[in-house]
């Protein structure tokens, strides 16, 4: 699993990468209470917006870690939005992404560098 | 206020130490949340809930002419006010605007006992102070920290306490000696519920407050509930559901007009706000559900069912006890009759909304039985 600075996370199957928001960013979100995924079908770039993560107190954007085609978005989210805080990095996944450029995922950080970056916040 | 050094209340440490998460609110460092905001919400709803309101301004206007000097600036009545009661109130500009809103009450036999907004104190009370003519004085309490406690429970937690508290009907105003201390107490809040605000002396507050969490049926409540709470509960927050622009017609908070305060007219901006009771606003505050998609929140704006822009949300959110989402905002008056189905836009996306009545979620304020 890789990480972005924006604190969403990146795991590779063949071309296709789930991606979805990491515990440090489900945690200071707190209760997940509105999750809006993107449709199959539609692309983005690194760094995009490309879904929406509400709490009760605020709307979050979350960027897209990886460019590509969304190839499905987790439509379970909308009845059960709380699974985001439940297993942010398992069932609470956003959308999964055909990747356009294998090496960007190479440049995320893994978990170890996450860490260290998580504790220099 | 984001470049300026936070402030703290005397309950700091004691939120640390309760594990809270920090924000900085009103000038100051106060806890958004300790376990979780729909949590904290619920617990206030079912049990009792304890807030750190310290962040807020309270004073003393004393003097021969206390109130009438007050009343210069508000459009309700404190003259006929009772001794033990308080009332809620608006300071307004000479436009007729809400510069804040605030609760005023006569707890002793000295004046007028005032709490306002956090974010408006410091402003509030330079006006006042340069404002108030005559014998009237202004006396900033900054020695007092200010603790609501808020729920069904709340009264019960507290007349183990003190028993007389039991005694207070809705907006009863009290001074009186409660954990060996001079405090003001006033049965009222700022969530819909049954409750108490408590202004306690600053090197007592810590004390007062780990005193009322020993009982099992209390918990801490950060910030992030008493928003949800008060979006129920239909009240606005000042700054965000009305501010210095806004009348009190346009706020829907005419019940803040005493009659005798009409009839005589004499309060800042009354020429402005006795023609827009007569000839009605231009714009009025309406509540809305919001029937699909995502929370409209601040700055969403609202159209008609044609595609019109009517109008803009001032506040919304998910409402957790009613599992919807729910909003303030305004529109003209003709569209603020209930039921009018109109839209509201959210990240350019129309969701449907309907008009409906606040509160949102029935209030439970202690209504003492007529003797």
């Amino acid at each position: 699993m890789r990480f972005t600075k924006d604190h969403e996370w990146v795991r590779l199957e063949g071309d296709v990468a789930t991606v979805g928001i990491s515990k440090h960013a489900a945690d200071a979100l707190g209760d997940v209470v509105f999750v809006e995924t993107p449709e199959a079908g539609k692309s983005f770039n690194q760094g995009d917006s490309f879904a929406v993560v509400e709490s009760v107190k605020a709307a979050s954007d979350v960027y897209a870690p990886v460019s590509g085609e969304v190839v499905e978005g987790n439509a379970a989210l909308a009845s059960a939005p709380e699974t985001v805080n439940a297993d942010p990095e398992g069932e609470g996944w956003f959308a999964k992404i055909k990747i356009s450029d294998a090496s960007q995922v190479e440049a995320l950080m893994d978990q170890a560098a996450y860490d260290a970056f998580l504790a220099t916040l | 206020m984001s470049d300026q050094a936070l402030k703290n209340t005397p309950l700091n440490a004691a939120h640390r130490a309760l594990g809270a998460r920090m924000v900085g609110f009103g000038g100051y460092d106060m806890p958004v949340q300790y376990e979780g905001v729909l949590a904290e919400h619920r617990w206030t709803r079912e049990h009792a809930g304890l807030f750190d309101v310290s962040h807020m301004g309270q004073a003393k206007i004393t003097g021969a002419d206390a109130i009438a000097q007050f009343q210069r600036f508000v459009p309700g009545d404190y003259e006929i006010l009772k001794a033990g009661k308080q009332k809620y109130s608006l300071l307004l500009n000479a436009e007729g605007g809400i510069m804040d809103d605030l609760m005023a009450g006569k707890p002793d036999h000295d004046g007028l006992y005032v709490v306002v907004n956090a974010g408006n104190k410091d402003a509030d009370f330079a006006f006042l102070n340069a404002n108030l003519a005559g014998d009237a004085t202004l006396i900033v309490l900054d020695d007092r920290a200010l603790l609501a406690i808020q729920g069904p429970e709340a009264a019960e937690v507290m007349a183990k306490h003190e028993p007389a508290l039991a005694e207070m009907g809705f907006m009863d105003s009290a001074r009186l000696m409660l954990f060996g201390v001079d405090c003001f107490v006033s049965r009222s809040g700022y969530t819909g519920e049954d409750g108490y605000e408590i202004s306690v002396p600053n090197a007592d507050a810590e004390r007062v407050w780990n005193t009322i969490l020993e009982d099992a049926r209390v918990k801490p409540i950060g910030l992030g509930a008493r928003d949800s709470l008060r979006l129920e509960a239909g009240l606005p927050l000042h700054g965000h559901d009305v501010d210095a622009t806004t009348s009190p017609v346009e706020a829907a908070l005419t019940f803040a007009l005493s009659k005798s305060r009409k009839e005589a007219a004499d309060f800042n901006g009354a020429e402005r706000i006795l023609k827009e009771l007569a000839e009605g606003p231009s714009r009025v505050r309406i509540a809305l559900h919001v029937k699909e998609g995502a929370p409209a929140r601040e700055g969403a704006e609202i159209a008609d069912m044609d595609g019109n822009l009517i109008g803009v949300i001032t506040s919304g959110g998910p409402s957790p006890t009613l599992g919807r989402n729910i909003a303030m905002g305004y529109a003209p008056p003709a569209f603020a009759a209930l039921g009018t189905e109109l839209k509201v836009i959210v990240r350019g996306k129309p969701a449907a909304a309907e008009v409906v009545a606040t509160p949102f979620v029935a209030t439970r304020y202690y209504r003492k039985p007529k003797a």
